[in-house]
């Protein structure tokens, strides 16, 4: 766990980055530091494995104040990923991740062993291991920032702004495979973004800055988008609120029935029963294709899917593809509203 | 003008080693300017006010004419080898303090910035990320000082050294050219060689920098 006792950041100029600041941020989860440029969030971050000294209050990491340890040492024991991957230019990638281990004094062969199993880890070849980081894209470097970071296994991993420099496709893969890791390896993760989106996607709790160095609010992601603090925050989070919040409720406690059949459309299906796309009754009018849903697919893409459906139905599958079933239009919806509620009133 | 080749072939021994002691005069001098120049230039880089007075000092040492340098140090170090290593050392300065501040000015911030945060203390920081980066900046200096010590070794003649340079003196003494073309001809391809094998080195010492194939 990291805590934040009464911490005030006032740089050298005299502007205050970050003011008055207490927080805790839990064991094994992701907080989130949300706010535009200049709110204090990346500082804040930076204050905990002392890249920032505060100008007073104290900060804990695993109950001990990082100001009595040494900094090289305590930096060692903190997994960092700098905005655009920071590697090492001169460095092959499995010596970038090796850096940390080679510094507490691991050995070289140990250290690379170490390395290779973690390219695997962040899903890039042993191939990759013997470039230079500028052979290697933008999304591959990132990769590699992580991987880096996770060498020596640390508790804990700071993220700034870390997937802000690559397109969104393979952000959203990024924060996919970050998802997937923390699920196995439950970091203590703090991450630094300015993309709301990506802060809702990836939180189990977020903090929303304001300039000046001003914490708004902390709270979990469902909670903040139900019941935003203020007027800072809701605008903030922006005017599709309530369709972020449904982005976050999954799919699964919808009710599915039989898909129908004799209708002006018909879902057509495989020899697997993996279905195909939705064929018309009328052979003048196009087939349309089908996104099948899982029971863990957000209602955000059952709504979605289920305006792009001719019928209104959406196609349920199982986790090999298979369909389940089919639910409606209107069930989606009345879960939708549901989720609105419970949100509210869990607030 | 014509080249007495027979005078070549009955001094092949002469002109191999005044060749070698032209050459090590000039690495010599390299090698200690480096020496010299690495850590000034850590310090012009690392504190900002220190870095202007320091590349002063080697501008002003640079615009001593040669001979003057050398006639300054005789009461010094004589006659010797030393007072031309000396004199050539000083005029290396120049570039190599100059090209190793550049060097280490050119380091991005970003990586720096990822060396600490890793937990890298600043001297490893120094030796493990800076200077190899800062190398493509300093190997110009190096090369930029070599082929200079090269060629201002001959000036040393004047003190009784001067490797090649005796040919000059020894040929325009006599009125007879030979010496002077075969000592101008090779104090270009010691110059040119010591510069190929600087950039091989180059190649070597950065293997980041080459293309994969």
């Amino acid at each position: 766990m990291i805590q934040f006792d009464a911490v005030h950041k006032r740089f050298p100029n005299g502007t205050t980055a970050v003011h008055d600041l207490s927080l805790e941020m839990p064991e094994g989860g992701v907080t989130v530091l949300v706010g535009s440029s200049g709110c204090g969030k990346t500082t804040t971050l930076r204050m905990i494995n002392r890249m920032v000294e505060p100008t007073s209050g104290t900060i804990k990491v695993g109950g001990r104040d990082v100001t009595r340890q040494d900094a090289a040492e305590l930096r060692r024991s903190i997994g960092y990923v700098i905005q655009q991957a920071g590697l090492f230019p001169h460095r092959t990638v499995l010596d970038n991740i090796a850096t940390v281990p080679l510094l507490l004094g691991h050995g070289r062969r140990r250290a690379r062993a170490r390395a290779a199993e973690l390219l695997e880890t962040v899903g890039l070849t042993a191939d990759a291991g013997r470039r230079y980081p500028h052979q290697l894209s933008g999304g591959q470097q990132q990769r590699v920032g992580v991987a880096r970071a996770l060498a020596a296994d640390p508790p804990v991993l700071l993220m700034d702004e870390p997937f802000g420099a690559v397109d969104p496709v393979v952000r959203t893969q990024l924060q996919d495979e970050l998802l997937r890791l923390q699920k196995e390896l439950s970091k203590t993760i703090v991450f630094v973004t300015h993309d709301v989106d990506e802060a809702v996607r990836l939180g189990d709790q977020i903090a929303i800055f304001r300039t000046g160095g001003h914490l708004v609010q902390c709270a979990a992601p469902a909670e903040l988008l139900a019941r935003p603090a203020d007027d800072f925050v809701a605008g903030f989070l922006g005017a599709e609120r309530g369709l972020k919040l449904l982005s976050l409720q999954t799919l699964a406690a919808v009710p599915q029935g039989p898909a129908p059949e004799g209708g002006a459309w018909t879902l057509v299906l495989d020899e697997a029963r993996k279905p195909l796309h939705w064929a018309p009754k009328d052979p003048k009018d196009a087939e349309i294709p089908v996104r099948p849903l899982r029971d863990g697919d957000s209602l955000l893409a059952a709504l979605d899917e289920s305006l792009a459906s001719p019928t209104g139905l959406v196609a349920r599958v199982d986790a090999d593809g298979v369909l389940t079933g089919v639910s409606s239009r209107d069930d989606i919806h009345e879960h939708a509203g549901q989720a609105h509620t419970q949100a509210r009133v869990a607030a | 003008m014509s080249i007495d080749w027979s005078w070549i072939g009955d001094h092949t021994d002469d002109l191999t080693s005044l060749t070698l002691s032209h050459l090590q005069a000039a690495l010599t001098a390299v090698f200690f300017g480096l020496l010299i120049s690495l850590p000034l230039a850590v310090v012009a880089h690392r504190i900002r006010p220190l870095r202007g007075f320091l590349l002063g000092v080697s501008n002003v040492l640079f615009t001593i004419p040669s001979i003057a340098i050398f006639v300054l140090l005789l009461p010094v170090s004589g006659l010797t080898r030393t007072t031309t290593v000396i004199g050539l050392t000083v005029y290396t300065l120049v570039v190599l303090l100059r090209n190793t501040v550049e060097g280490l000015d050119s380091v991005p911030a970003r990586t720096k910035e990822a060396a600490r945060a890793m937990g890298t203390r600043p001297l490893r920081t120094l030796l493990t990320v800076e200077f190899p980066l800062a190398l493509p900046v300093i190997m110009a200096g190096v090369r930029i000082a070599t082929v200079m010590s090269i060629s201002l070794v001959s000036v040393a003649t004047y003190i009784g050294d001067g490797g090649l340079g005796q040919l000059f003196t020894d040929g325009f003494q006599r009125d007879f050219p030979t010496p002077v073309i075969v000592g101008v001809v090779l104090t270009i391809l010691l110059a040119v060689v010591a510069d190929a094998l600087l950039v091989a080195l180059q190649y070597v010492l950065t293997p980041w920098r080459r293309r994969r194939a």
